[in-house]
């Protein structure tokens, strides 16, 4: 069995901001970890979480966050695990405040390093091209926030305070998992491969119970075990950022070959040059190897460069998206919710002239069905569009609700929604204009003396 | 019968801006000179008209006994703004895995 100084294990407690709750808990009180990185930040997330802060500048931190701490707290300060999240989203240090209230209730102790500088809507300007496009970044809508991608090396100082506990705002996903591995065998970061190597590992572990079966399985064809309890992973990594994947034992779910590399393609938009802040990594060569039992051994790994830009993610404001949903079932389903579909649009066309109309049930996901033989027994038809204002936006649910007294027979189900929609588009910084900063909160709790 | 991909294959979808990247990973490594002769970008193209509206890149990881295909113009507009009910077209994997194979 290699030593702690040989290998360091680093679990993954959360691959998306309203993840489950419970396999952190386990991994932490049973995974015999020493780091549990929680990744809480899709593209759009930190958009949506600067509109809370807007509203209350206590808030903008992750929704789940308090209901987090809550449960692991305890376990990681008797066990002595340290926690890296990106839950701090829009903003970091009120999560930290959040935290501390946390520690004085259970009364723990706790020190907090909190980085900040990934917001930079302060240092963008409206004629910044976007990557998408090509065309301003002014263009698409009203901005309401700017952060861009920080790398591990944004997180080193914050593990070098010895906090417990590390949030982050806008970080890479993979960084949350490069950072700790690096921290805890003194890596040179200018040493490509080994970073390489780590973000592999890290981008194995981002997305949780993906890599464990999750998003997996397939009845008949691709079972997974127990899925209802399914385990979260980790990594044992030695000092050149070979791995090998693991989970509690008991756990449900199963980590594979198979389920290894599907989540090592996932996103992955060149396989040969996969970018981070940190690296750029080749996964071509990656070699896959089962041990035993959910034990898969991961090696192989290389850089290809490491880009001089990191990646911003902007938010704008993108309208409000007004739909509305009715069902109709038994003979002739189809064909009715195809007449309600051109009634709408004969009704919609001109307020709405991009009018979507889903038939859900045949040809809602993919625009045709692949099935020749299609009868389905019910259909769902649901519409949608998009409007600068939340009134001119429900008036598709309105139209749709009124195909009950206007429409085809036997619509039931109606219901109408109105969303606000938030768009994101990408633009690049220079690495030199983004500045990191480490701020330590802490609380000491002392017992009460007689 | 007829085969399809999805019996020799297995995929999963991910999603960057309005592109989708597809991944096809065959079960058995015997199968993967198949999936490279049969599922290229002309077939891909063709079996996915009407939903991939933008040109495909094939990369080729022989190691993996995967191909990874990049499709441009895949998700209306985009995961954040399009109009679509599956908005990062998460559930494409099993469209391309109705492609024939035979």
């Amino acid at each position: 069995m290699a030593s702690r100084r040989e290998r360091v294990r680093i679990g993954s407690g959360a691959g998306f901001s309203g993840d489950r709750l419970e396999p952190a808990v386990v991994l932490a009180g049973q995974g015999d970890i020493d780091y549990l990185a929680l990744e809480c930040l899709a593209e759009r997330t930190i958009a949506l979480a600067q509109l809370r802060k807007q509203r209350n500048p206590l808030d903008g931190y992750d929704p789940l966050l308090k209901r987090r701490v809550d449960m692991l707290l305890p376990i990681i300060k008797r066990k002595g695990i340290k926690l890296i999240s990106s839950f701090g989203a829009a903003n970091p240090l009120a999560a930290a405040d959040a935290v501390i209230e946390i520690a004085k209730r259970q009364k723990l102790s706790v020190k907090v390093a909190v980085v900040t500088g990934d917001d930079v809507f302060g240092q963008l300007a409206a004629d910044n091209i976007a990557m998408e496009n090509g065309k301003p970044i002014g263009e698409f809508g009203e901005l309401i926030s700017a952060n861009a991608y920080l790398g591990a090396e944004a997180l080193l100082p914050a593990l070098a305070t010895g906090a417990d506990i590390i949030i982050t705002g806008r970080v890479a996903d993979p960084s949350l998992f490069v950072a700790p591995i690096a921290h805890h065998f003194g890596w040179n970061m200018a040493e490509l491969d080994r970073v390489a190597r780590a973000t592999i590992v890290g981008h194995l572990l981002e997305c949780a119970g993906q890599v464990c079966g999750g998003y997996f399985a397939d009845p008949g064809l691709k079972d997974v075990p127990d899925m209802a309890h399914i385990g979260f992973p980790y990594a044992d990594v030695d000092s050149e950022g070979n791995a090998v994947l693991g989970k509690v034992e008991g756990t449900g779910g199963s980590i594979t070959v198979a389920t290894v590399k599907e989540q090592l393609l996932y996103e992955a938009s060149d396989p040969s040059a996969y970018v981070t802040p940190d690296v750029t990594a080749d996964f071509s060569g990656v070699r896959l190897e089962r041990l035993g039992r959910d034990r898969i051994a991961i090696a192989g790994g290389r850089a290809s460069g490491k880009s001089p830009l990191l990646k911003v993610s902007v938010g704008y404001r993108a309208g409000f998206l007004g739909e509305g949903e009715i069902s109709y079932a038994g003979r002739n389903a189809l064909a009715r919710a195809r007449l309600a579909g051109a009634i709408l649009r004969e009704r919609l066309d001109a307020i709405f002239p991009e009018l979507r109309v889903d038939l859900i049930g045949s040809t809602s996901s993919h625009g045709r069905s692949f099935d020749a033989a299609e009868n389905p027994y019910e259909i769902r038809l649901r519409v949608a569009g998009r409007a600068s204002t939340a009134e001119e936006a429900g008036i598709i649910g309105e139209e749709v609700e009124a195909l009950y007294l206007n429409g085809p027979a036997g619509g039931g189900g109606a219901r109408k929604l109105i969303t606000e929609q938030i768009g994101i588009v990408s633009t690049f910084i220079d690495r030199g204009a983004v500045t990191p900063q480490v701020t330590v909160k802490q609380w000491c709790h002392e017992p009460a003396t007689i | 019968m007829s085969r399809r991909l999805y019996d020799i294959a297995h995929c999963r979808a991910g999603d960057k801006g309005n592109t989708s990247i597809l991944s096809l990973i065959a079960y058995r490594d015997a199968d993967y000179p198949l999936l490279v002769e049969r599922v290229t970008v002309e077939a891909v193209a063709r079996h996915m008209r009407g939903i991939v509206n933008g040109e495909i890149r094939r990369y080729e990881l022989p190691k993996l006994g995967a191909l990874q295909f990049v499709c441009e113009h895949a998700l209306s507009g985009g995961v954040t703004t399009s109009l679509a009910l599956d908005a990062h077209g998460k559930s494409l994997s099993y469209a391309l895995l109705e492609m024939p194979i035979d």
